[in-house]
């Protein structure tokens, strides 16, 4: 067995060790062997995810060498699961994979209990009916749920999880947490220290910017009562000010400070989307309230108290021209008042552990640490359930979608998808199944789709004749490059979910292989 | 067709896709089993790169349809390629990458035939890439996409009223990722914006300035870097920094911590240190299945008109939520790769040598040690060495009689040039006018290549 870390370090620079280990405790159930779910797998499989439990009770078919890789020439009439599995297992001998054959709908309706032993199910390809019953089955058994599905060149892949905590969301872009306006007793004290009227010119380009725009912002807020630059014509003023500070051209640090000045006009407290998260109704604790939700507490009585209004500080600093002396002795001013408020806010957890009867010293000081820093990108995912969707989508978001050119394609793919399933309860095959029937499919299934449009309260609406051919055309086809593309999205929101690192997507995927023009649906 | 046959047939979900009509598909598709054959038969992909986006690709490639792959890819397999790259184990470690992703491929796929080619791009003679229908980049280097853009864009002839030929279009389709993040191009040359047209959409590389490193250092990274730039040079005279080295990639690390230390910087790790050294970009399995399943699903889109084709490029964001793009960038119409050609105009009394040293000093050329085709001729190469023997006489002919006294024609240079202090190799394609001769016929007339 290869050394691990080094055949992972291409992903441990994502996710890191925990996000690695998390992936490593997980086990996956996979409904459906078809390409679309062999392909998820393969993915997971190579990332090293714990163990995996292929369920596919159909035996392979000549028809599947053709789009299904994990299967071969020897594969034929053999059970699919038992191909696919041992294929999988080739790729990583560090995970556990076993297959059993049966068909998954019949494992629904028999053994729900079944599914509660994994971390999270990937169902593909499954029929309406069987899943409303499994999202139901894993609702209540608290286990994940992804559901994804290739169908001709459109396709789906939909989250379904009661309630999904992020303390790491790692967002691209992120303002950083510098307090330029609104700078506490030591990082003013520093400021205080530092002379922008130096004469050496080396010690006057070296200064670095946050102590720049400290000191700018509390001249500016001295001579104008106390208030910051808010006006379009204020702040090109202020970065006037700035300029007239330079000595020489060359002076890196002073155009950073006139590039970064929008910091100091950032308004101070916290964000909208943090203020909503603090107000949640899970931010009433109990004794079966999660970590998640217990430091979100912690955090909120923080914000109100020694806080005075803001998040704990990050204590990180972006690279910025300076003297290393300078810089160093700035990081550890922004690290002192990170671990001061980190420390504030672990107290505050250890009480309120203390007050829902847990033990106070349940949540890690590692945790705790990791949450301080990323206080201000927490983010909370929930997914209605399918059935919800299903019977009542979102109206208002229903009709935009059918009236957004934009939206125009993928929503008609949505209804589609689901109007080939009752085309299939209905008359026992897909539209477009056979080549001789493809007229009388196209105006069935146009009249199905009517009839779903019609029920979901859109009377009037209509799909296109192009589109409702184009689904006849696809004969419910599983072509393997849509089964690629469709398991890659799906694995990645696997990860995504089991590391409890990155968002995962909202709402319904919808896939347009036609122009690629997807969209992601909110009903 | 029976219903029988059909699902015994390993075509059995792509058919459904080739042989119906369809209202959503490109202009020229001709549905019918003839198609789904012409495919098989006579369809030739080229796959560039056998990392982990070319893996993916001769997978899906060989699903979709197409029966003549081939692969080139200079690499060998090593052990942090195993996270995503799903043709290779850990005992092929060492192999060419090339060779044991298409005979795994064969191994499963059967009916599919790839070559793989286990070179340099710029081994390969410009004909070899004259001979496919379509070219498929799996390339995690800038540089290498400009060089196969440059030679797909060199097939490109004009006519007389500048509009590109539709018979020398060679399409390709290029995809990249990074993290969770990717992107998928269609490039047809001519008419959609070359890989060169949009090069500003990579963002440009992070550099330190020297003197951060050597006076000011701030973080990790510099004290890394100082260790690889200044400090190995000073210590080591002469002999090259090699970062697949362990031996050199430690020497580094600990100079870095030492560094680091000195200026009480925190953050130097070994790992840190290959990542800085190297600058290895993060990769993970299933997003370059997403982006090379894009890839190829437009490949089979172009060769068989089977749907619209993407317009014309694809992004894809699953770090934050998911989000996909398409935005339809606009050609450069004065692209030095994909527009008619620089032109230049020439005595016919110049020789070939005066014209190698014209290009070097020419503002929209600056090529150097230029070696230059016309027609497929060599009319002077550089290396290898006999080549260079047997064109070397040419030098001192006039260019106006090796071309065949054609008064105005393509000609195709290769050398190297220097790009942001950086050695590069290039093609260029030249448009070379004749003073002086009455009655310029055109291009068409002159005869086809």
């Amino acid at each position: 067995m290869a050394e691990p870390k080094t055949k992972y370090d291409r992903q441990l620079r994502i996710w890191g060790e925990q996000g690695q280990a998390a992936l490593e405790k997980a086990s996956i159930c996979l409904l459906n062997c078809g390409p679309t779910g062999s392909e998820t797998l393969k993915n997971l499989v190579l990332g090293g995810i714990g163990s995996i439990t292929v369920i596919d009770g159909s035996k392979v078919e000549v028809g599947d060498l053709g789009n299904n890789f994990m299967v071969d020439d020897s594969s034929v009439a053999k059970s699919k699961a038992k191909c696919v599995c041992a294929f999988l297992q080739e790729l990583n001998d560090a995970v556990k994979a076993k297959f059993i054959e049966e068909n998954p709908e019949a494992l629904i309706e028999t053994n729900p209990s079944f599914f509660s032993q994994f971390t999270l199910v990937v169902a593909t390809q499954l029929m309406e009916d069987s899943m409303v019953k499994l999202d139901r089955i894993c609702r209540e058994a608290n286990v994940m749920l992804i559901f994804a599905r290739s169908y001709g060149l459109t396709g789906f892949v939909r989250i379904s999880v009661k309630e999904h905590t992020v303390i790491e969301s790692k967002p691209d872009h992120f303002l950083d947490d510098l307090r330029l306006n609104n700078p506490w007793p030591e990082l003013k004290g520093f400021a205080d220290t530092i002379d922008l009227n130096v004469t050496d010119p080396v010690v006057h380009k070296h200064t670095p910017y946050v102590v720049i725009l400290v000191k700018m912002a509390e001249e500016w807020a001295k001579s104008h009562g106390g208030s910051l630059p808010s006006t379009r014509e204020e702040k090109k003023e202020f970065k006037e000010l700035i300029k007239a500070w330079m000595i020489a051209m060359d002076e890196d640090n002073y155009k950073e400070a006139i590039e970064a000045s929008f910091k100091v006009f950032a308004s101070r407290g916290i964000s909208s989307s943090l203020q909503q998260l603090i107000n949640d109704n899970c931010a009433e604790v109990d004794s079966s309230s999660s970590d998640f939700w217990v430091m979100v507490v912690a955090l909120k009585e923080f914000i109100a108290n020694e806080g005075c209004g803001e998040a704990p500080l990050e204590g990180s600093i972006p690279d910025m021209t300076s003297s290393t002396e300078l810089y160093v002795n700035l990081q550890k001013i922004y690290q002192a008042k990170a671990e001061a408020d980190c420390l504030a806010i672990e107290q505050r957890v250890r009480n309120i552990l203390k007050k829902i009867g847990r033990d106070p010293d349940s949540i890690s000081k590692t945790s705790i640490k990791t949450f301080c820093k990323n206080a201000r990108k927490l983010t909370v995912c929930r997914y209605r359930l399918i059935e919800d969707e299903f019977n009542s989508p979102i109206q208002p978001e229903l009709q935009k979608y059918l009236t957004d050119e934009d939206y125009s394609v993928a929503v008609g793919f949505y209804i589609l998808l689901r109007a080939v399933d009752r085309f299939a309860a209905n008359y026992n095959s897909f539209p477009g199944k056979f080549d001789g029937e493809m007229d009388e499919d196209i105006s069935r299934l146009k009249t199905t789709a009517v009839g779903l449009l019609s029920d979901l309260g859109c009377n009037g609406s209509t799909l296109t004749e192009d589109l409702i051919n184009e689904m006849c055309r696809y004969g419910a086809a599983e072509l393997h490059a849509i089964a690629a593309f469709i398991g890659g999205v799906a694995s990645q929101e696997v990860i995504k979910l089991i590391t409890r690192q990155f968002v995962p997507m909202s709402g319904t995927f919808i896939f347009n292989g036609v122009d690629h023009k997807s969209q992601l649906l909110s009903l | 067709m029976a219903d029988s046959t059909a699902q015994l047939s390993r075509s059995r979900d792509l058919d459904k896709l080739l042989l119906r009509s369809g209202h959503l598909v490109g202009p020229n598709f001709e549905p019918g089993p003839e198609l789904r054959d012409d495919l098989q038969q006579y369809a030739r992909v080229l796959v560039v790169g056998a990392g982990g986006l070319g893996c993916e690709l001769l997978k899906d490639l060989a699903l979709s349809g197409f029966r003549n792959l081939e692969v080139i890819d200079m690499d060998r397999i090593e052990v942090s390629n195993l996270n995503r790259q799903f043709l290779f184990r850990l005992e092929d470690v060492g192999k060419p990458k090339a060779e044991v992703a298409a005979k795994r491929v064969m191994e499963r796929v059967s009916g599919v035939n790839i070559v793989p080619h286990f070179c340099r791009i710029e081994d390969k003679e410009l004909e070899f890439y004259n001979d496919f229908s379509i070219i498929v980049l799996g390339l995690d280097s800038i540089e290498a996409r400009s060089y196969i853009n440059a030679v797909a864009c060199g097939f490109l002839e004009y006519d007389s009223d500048d509009n590109p030929r539709e018979e020398t279009i060679k399409p390709m389709v290029d995809g990249g990722t990074e993290g969770f993040k990717g992107h998928a191009k269609v490039i047809m040359p001519g008419v959609t914006p070359c890989f060169e047209c949009t090069i500003w959409l990579f963002p440009p590389q992070v550099k330190f300035p020297l003197c951060t490193l050597a006076e000011t250092p701030r973080n990790a990274a510099h004290c890394i870097e100082y260790a690889h730039l200044i400090k190995w040079d000073e210590v080591h005279s002469g002999k090259t920094f090699d970062p697949d080295n362990p031996e050199h990639m430690q020497w580094v690390y600990s100079e870095a911590v030492k560094r680091a230390e000195l200026f009480g910087i925190p953050g130097v790790t070994y790992s840190l240190t290959q990542g800085v050294v190297k600058n290895i970009i993060p990769a993970i399995a299933s997003t370059n299945a997403i982006i090379s399943a894009a890839c190829a699903l437009e490949t089979l889109k172009i060769v068989s008109g089977c749907s619209k084709t993407l317009s014309n490029c694809l992004t894809y964001n699953g770090a934050e939520g998911l989000h996909t793009k398409v935005t339809e960038f606009v050609k450069d119409k004065d692209c030095l790769v994909c527009g008619p050609g620089v032109l230049i105009e020439l005595d016919t009394s110049v020789t070939l040598q005066k014209f190698i040293d014209l290009l070097e000093e020419h503002p929209k050329v600056f090529l150097s040690r230029a070696s230059v085709t016309h027609r497929g001729k060599n009319l002077y190469m550089q290396a290898p060495p006999v080549l260079e023997e047997m064109t070397r006489s040419n030098l001192n002919l006039p260019l106006f009689d090796l071309m065949d006294k054609i008064p105005k024609d393509i000609i195709h240079v290769t050398g190297t040039t220097s790009k942001s202090d950086k050695k590069m190799s290039c093609l260029r394609k030249l448009r070379v006018v004749f003073k002086g001769i009455d009655g310029v016929t055109d291009m068409d007339t002159a005869g086809g290549v």
